[in-house]
């Protein structure tokens, strides 16, 4: 394979000139992955890079993907928190590769909350 | 941590806690000397004299939300392990600078992992806001990638593209690959 110089890199700005400044502006959906010492140890690193590589291949431009550090509930990393624009945030635990990416395909792409891998669903039952 | 991808992962966060606007990571494989030497040097925040007394105490910690630390203890652990060292100087107001050495060949050495995946991950969280330089050099062979050339560049747009990490990826993996093969001639 040739080589890529980092000359090559105007092509693709020209090719994502467009989406990148519609990101800038509001995305319909941010990805948070955290990245404290504890998800790293996890494998949180893997998971963003498939996130954001699935991201890239169904050129989802209004989706924003970023990192944060340890939430305090290490033992359930890799966690993910995703937020549609206008709805309460959603916050996934024990996640893999796999399920990241369902929870990209069902919750983000789809608009339905994948219950079987969010932290809680409904905090306390009172009957 | 499985490699020290991971740890440099792992302590560059860090830097972005203290309010860091550089991080250069750099690392250097002296073949012939049989050595491996990571530094990573921010100019964030900094610490005085007492807190750096305690950062290598794994259950010492700045976070809230949990009572124990880890990052910087767990990569001290790795370089003592390989039979390496680990030396942490910081000035108030001025930045951090870690260096981590280890025995090149030493069986418990840790491999250095995907050094591309590691950066990457970096820039998609705080590539925006703060500047990476990383040099890599295998014997007198140097690979060096800076995100501030990248965002000269890209003129506006944003580097934490899906797209753009994705060319970085695989421009910093090339670099990797072409320094090894020069290394080795």
């Amino acid at each position: 394979m040739k080589k890529l110089k980092i000359g090559d890199l105007a092509k693709i700005r020209d090719k994502v000139r467009k989406t990148a400044v519609l990101r800038q502006g509001k995305a319909r959906a941010k990805i948070t992955v955290h990245m404290g010492t504890c998800g790293i140890a996890a494998g949180a690193r893997s998971i963003l890079s498939s996130l954001l590589e699935d991201i890239r291949k169904k050129k989802l431009d209004d989706v924003i993907v970023t990192t944060s550090g340890c939430a305090g509930l290490c033992s359930r990393e890799p966690m993910a928190t995703v937020e549609i624009t206008g709805k309460p945030p959603v916050k996934y635990v024990d996640l893999t590769v796999e399920k990241m990416r369902k929870i990209l395909n069902q919750h983000i792409i789809k608009g339905t909350i994948a219950n079987e891998y969010a932290l809680a669903v409904g905090s306390e039952r009172t009957h | 941590m499985d490699d020290l991808s991971l740890h440099v992962l792992d302590i560059i966060e860090n830097s972005v806690s203290a309010g860091a606007t550089i991080v250069e990571v750099e690392i250097v494989e002296e073949i012939r000397q049989n050595r491996l030497i990571i530094k990573i040097d921010d100019n964030g925040r900094g610490m005085n004299k007492e807190i750096l007394a305690k950062v290598l105490d794994p259950f010492y910690t700045q976070k809230t939300v949990r009572r124990v630390g880890l990052g910087l203890s767990m990569l001290a652990q790795a370089a003592k392990e390989a039979g390496g060292s680990f030396d942490i100087r910081s000035t108030p107001g001025k930045g951090t600078h870690i260096k981590a050495t280890f025995v090149h060949d030493h069986i418990d050495r840790k491999p250095i992992g995907d050094m591309a995946e590691t950066i990457c991950a970096f820039i998609v969280g705080s590539g925006i806001n703060i500047d990476m330089v990383y040099r890599h050099r295998k014997d007198n062979a140097e690979f060096v990638f800076s995100t501030a050339d990248v965002k000269k560049m890209l003129n506006g747009v944003v580097i934490n593209h899906p797209e753009i990490i994705a060319f970085l990826k695989q421009h910093i993996r090339d670099g990797l690959d072409e320094i090894s093969e020069r290394s080795r001639k």
